[in-house]
């Protein structure tokens, strides 16, 4: 017989994704006994829940690298730091969510959860190296999310948004799994630790059938994280569902995509080495899409789903850079970018959740008119999340734009630097329309309409200027938290 | 050097206290939201007099250098000092966010958020002219776009929208390159010395003996023309200039008056401070083109002013034009013209900053700026036809007027250069500037001969006021200082001498004999040559001269490598 012993488990090391599901969970129960309409209790044991599991993480920091669970979770730096990234952006949109979804008139306990859940796949895609894990890890976070897109049920737009989400997501699951397939297939294991091993085994055949498989796994990681030409869905989705699920869906599962995107890309660097011209174009193609079609809509949620491909498309930019001299460039500029990039896009979306009112939605430019006179607040901080998406300096956004030029610039990628430059420019078109309509239309004829701020909203607008802010301005301590080195 | 922040961190950041208090301060009290922003101005003012009387004039080095660290692991630090070239556009800048502040009683709309955004406005300008980190510099250079395009964009005219916009895609889309050129020159810096830098003095000492460029010669004139760019948009020269008559007739009147006094000399700042002193192996192939452009955009902004029927709209393209002689001064890279070009975008800022406020003296007034409207004014208003006079005879550029001083200093400097054959530059390039003066004076004369002379006729201009006494006040500051310069230009030329000789000095010596920055012992004698302090003043290089032979050694590159 099978002598099956069973693998040993570092609890350290898997408690925060446990806390999380815990965190939902418990959630979920509240939401079974809680009074009628009335989901205080559920937001409070669910942003308790995070701050633990935040708590853990940061305690683990500086923990040695290793991997549990026969190396199904994995620690490393990079992992911790997107897991805190994630956690983070899940605590800020719960934040703002509950006076949202009273405003929507859909003020559903099993929001919390769900979205809590939607978190922890996203952890887990970001911790390990095992390609199934991985895989678990984004159904998780994609089905979760394909619930929170169609929220609102009585929106024709919110339920198109979830249906389209969900079909050409699991198609893109597929791609991805096909491609796990043939790794397994050339490998024999789906770790990814094997990867670079069987490449330099210098075998045609498994040569071969491991492109092959990084091709696809690269589509359904483009589909994820909205890189052109598989960003399609992306406006439509964007625009309709709740504001609060876009804004985790901007922040939250695109640092799960771009983080498995960096793991799988730099399995073997010799092997993304072949598919770098392709990387190389679709980064100019998705950069230069999101810019462009961003400059013509007319809808906030739209602009920010364009500008999320965009800003897909700015760290892709970097990837390449970093495939392309893994020895001169390191993780921090990908990190940097996902840090300062979910501040202000959490930011943008907590602002514009303001605009629901009596069930409907009011993203328009025009809905904005008036917002400084409305509350001064939010359009100050606006004001600040804008800055720092065209990229000026002092805030997190110039760094993180800095970094990426810089990065490119020592990988000998002038075309990428010059054409991130031009799409920084283009960009500044839209950005300022927003803050146009914010800051300095007068209102119109038909009065606007904003929901008072709640303190859930003041709070997490306040924290997001002091993120944006702090990135800017304090880059050095940012630094050495992204690294683990200290330099005074 | 002193490390922590000091004096020269409490003039850019003094009005960052008084947004504070704006933002504590009700809505609703204007007549306090205003007290509060002028008293902010004026304490900026008094501490920018206090780094000025500490200020010494006999060396061409950084003064009051601060050094915080800021980014350590990527050379970026907070680094600020002044020089010659600094220290009167830190003081122009203050004395002009005072006036416009005064003059901005007349803001009725969003008080509070239009005082916040003016005060915002002058800590970005003040640190973009103490700035000595490329980062730092940069980073106040983009940071000035965003209060101004919502002063613009807020206050402005009717078409303020387009205005503000395409004012901030022009700056933002020429700087972004220069971001690119500040990338690479850390990167060479990097590759040369083994950690990045982006201080200027280090950079610049690395220049001067030569060590920076070696085997990255091919890179210089890239990394010029990328910052190049970026200056020439926001000085503005021809063909980047068309965003500033947008600009400057949309901007509420202290809009203006900072756009054309401040914003505009940060461009030519730009400049002086890095193209010329950071690529002195290409600087001169380069002069040709940049002097052709200007002086095509002083005879354009001429011609183009001349037929503008809206007053403010005729300054703006005025102004075009003054920046060109600024332009030729500079790139004539000689010692008058430097000199002079330095003094005429002080002179710009005074003259051109008094202009638009007088304008909107009348606008307030009248709510119109047509020459069509007016006539006659000169009885009806004979204080402030007597102030505009000034101010205008200032801009044409006459004598015992500061105008003059720089303008024909300038234009000496560029007769020199072209007459002694120096860099390819022609003598009739000099003469056609030498119209430009003349076209000012056409367009300015008839300008006022329109508004103020002749029949008064419309009854609206009958009832107008004269000045009250504040509005005096006011305009009698612009007016001492346009005495003040063409009177005893000295005060205002003397602090700027050294530093501007070796500025010069940077872009035309040889390797091994460019002053520099971060070599204390250097330093420049009265007579202009490059003096060793403590070899007992010994003269290293006399300074570079253009000599009236038939062959100049500065007609080349290769010419002026071999003289020693």
């Amino acid at each position: 017989m099978y002598n099956v012993t069973p693998p040993s488990i570092d609890w350290a090391m898997i408690a925060p994704v446990t806390l999380v599901f815990v965190t939902g969970l418990v959630g979920l129960l509240i939401e079974m006994f809680r009074p009628k309409q009335n989901n205080n209790t559920i937001v409070a044991a669910s942003l308790t829940g995070l701050a633990i599991a935040f708590a853990s993480l940061v305690g683990q920091l500086n923990s040695p690298d290793g991997e549990t669970l026969a190396g199904m979770i994995l620690r490393d730096r990079f992992g911790i730091l997107l897991q805190m990234a994630l956690v983070g952006v899940c605590f800020v949109s719960i934040l703002f969510s509950e006076s949202y979804l009273r405003e929507k008139r859909i003020p559903f306990g099993e929001f919390y959860p769900l979205v809590v859940w939607s978190t922890a796949g996203g952890m887990i895609m970001v911790a390990s190296n095992s390609l199934l894990m991985i895989f678990i890890g984004l159904e998780v976070l994609s089905i979760a999310l394909y619930v929170l897109a169609g929220l609102s049920r009585q929106e024709q737009k919110s339920e198109e948004s979830a249906l389209k989400y969900f079909l050409l997501g699991a198609f893109a699951s597929a791609f991805f799994l096909y491609g796990i397939a043939f790794w397994y297939g050339a490998t024999g294991s789906v770790s990814l630790d094997s990867i670079a091993a069987a490449w330099s085994l210098n075998d045609v055949m498994t040569r071969n059938l491991l492109l092959f498989g990084a091709g696809l796994m690269l589509v359904g990681l483009c589909f994820k994280a909205a890189l052109a030409p598989f960003h399609q869905w992306t406006p439509d989705v964007y625009q309709g569902a709740p504001t609060n699920v876009t804004g985790f869906m901007a922040a939250g599962s695109k640092i799960a995509a771009i983080g498995v995107l960096f793991r799988v890309l730099t399995a073997s660097t010799d092997l993304s080495q072949v598919w770098l011209p392709a990387l190389f174009w679709i980064a100019i193609l998705t950069m230069t899409v999101g810019n462009f079609a961003a400059a013509v809509q007319k809808d906030v949620k739209r602009i920010l789903g364009y500008s999320s491909i965009s800003n897909a498309g700015y760290i892709l930019a970097a990837l390449v850079a970093l495939i392309k001299m893994p020895e001169k460039i390191g993780t921090s500029t990908i990190i940097f970018y996902l840090f300062s990039y979910a501040f202000m896009t959490l930011g943008v979306f907590a602002v514009i959740s303001l605009t629901a009112k009596d069930g409907k939605e009011g993203t328009r430019l025009s809905d904005l008119d008036g917002l400084w006179k409305r509350s001064p607040l939010a359009a100050g901080a606006l004001v600040v999340f804008v800055a720092s998406l065209i990229g000026i300096p002092f805030t997190g956004g110039f760094f993180a734009k800095y970094f990426v030029f810089s990065d490119l610039l020592t990988a000998e990628l002038l075309p990428l630097a010059i054409v991130l430059a031009v799409n920084s420019i283009v960009s500044v078109y839209y950005y300022l329309a927003i803050g146009y309509h914010a800051v300095v239309a007068e209102e119109g004829t038909v009065r606007n309409e904003t929901s008072p701020m709640s303190i859930g909203v003041q709070v997490a607008c306040v924290a997001c200027v002091i993120g944006v802010l702090a990135l800017g301005l304090f880059y050095q301590p940012m630094m050495n938290l992204i690294t683990g080195t200290v330099v005074r | 050097m002193e490390t922590g922040f000091g004096l020269l961190s409490l003039t850019i950041f003094l009005p960052l206290i008084g947004i504070l208090m704006l933002l504590v301060w009700p809505d609703d009290d204007r007549r306090m939201l205003r007290n509060i922003a002028l008293g902010t101005t004026l304490a900026t003012f008094a501490v920018s007099l206090l780094v000025f009387s500490r200020f010494d004039g006999g060396t061409y080095h950084f003064q009051m250098v601060e050094l915080v660290k800021w980014a350590p692991a990527l050379g970026i630090n907070y680094k600020i000092g002044v020089d010659g070239v600094s220290i009167w556009l830190l003081l122009l800048t203050t004395l002009l966010s005072v006036l416009a502040v005064w003059f901005s009683t007349y803001v009725e709309k969003r008080v509070k958020a239009y005082m916040a955004f003016m005060l915002l406005l002058e800590t970005t300008m003040l640190g973009v002219f103490v700035s000595l980190d490329l980062v730092l510099f940069y980073a106040f250079f983009e940071a000035s776009l965003i209060p101004m395009f919502f002063l613009i964009n807020i206050w402005g005219g009717e078409r303020r929208r387009y205005a503000a916009i395409k004012f901030f895609l022009y700056t933002f889309a020429g700087s972004i390159f220069m971001l690119i050129g500040i990338v690479v020159l850390s990167q060479i810096y990097k590759s040369q010395f083994g950690v990045p830098s982006f201080d200027i003095v280090q950079i610049q000492s690395a220049i001067a003996n030569g060590t920076f460029w070696t085997g990255f010669v091919h890179f210089q004139a890239w990394i010029f023309w990328a910052f190049a760019i970026a200056f020439m948009v926001k000085c503005p020269m021809f063909p980047f200039h068309t965003w500033l008559p947008d600009a400057h007739v949309e901007a509420p009147t202290a809009g203006s008056v900072i756009l054309a006094g401040v914003l505009l000399k940060m461009g030519t700042y730009g400049f002086l401070r890095f193209c010329l002193p950071f690529f002195p192996d290409v600087i001169q192939q380069q002069v040709p083109i940049i002097i052709t452009l200007a002086v095509i955009g002083i005879i354009y902004g001429a011609v183009v002013a001349a037929v503008q029927p809206d007053v403010k709209k005729l300054v703006a393209y005025s102004s075009v034009a003054h920046m060109g002689f600024v332009m030729i001064g500079i790139f004539s890279l000689s010692h008058t013209g430097i000199m002079g070009g330095a003094m005429q975008q002080l002179n710009h800022g005074i003259s051109t900053g008094a202009l638009f406020l007088m304008i909107g003296l009348l606008y307030e007034r009248r709510h119109t700026r047509m020459f069509a409207d007016f006539g006659g004014l000169k009885a009806q208003m004979p204080i402030y036809a007597a102030i505009f006079l000034i101010v205008m005879l200032s801009s044409v550029g006459l004598p015992t007027t500061n105008g003059f001083i720089g303008e024909f200093l300038a234009m000496l400097g560029l007769f020199q250069a072209a007459a002694a054959g120096a860099f390819g530059l022609n003598l009739g390039l000099s003469i056609i500037a030498g119209f430009g003066v003349v076209l000012a004076a056409v367009y300015l004369l008839i300008m006022f001969m329109k508004v103020f002379y002749g029949p008064n006729t419309n009854p609206e201009n009958q009832r107008l006021k004269d000045l009250k006494p504040w509005e005096i006040a006011l305009c009698g500051v612009f007016v001492i200082f346009i005495f003040w310069g063409g009177l005893f230009p000295n005060t205002f030329l003397k602090p700027m001498e050294k530093s501007l000789n070796a500025t010069r000095m940077m872009a035309l010596n040889a390797p091994g004999q460019r002053p520099s920055w971060g070599d204390a012992a250097l330093d420049i004698d009265e007579r202009g040559n490059l003096v060793r302090n403590d070899a007992g003043g010994a003269v290293i290089v006399s300074p570079p001269n253009f000599h009236f032979e038939n062959l100049s050694p500065f007609k080349s590159a290769e010419a002026l490598q071999t003289r020693k």
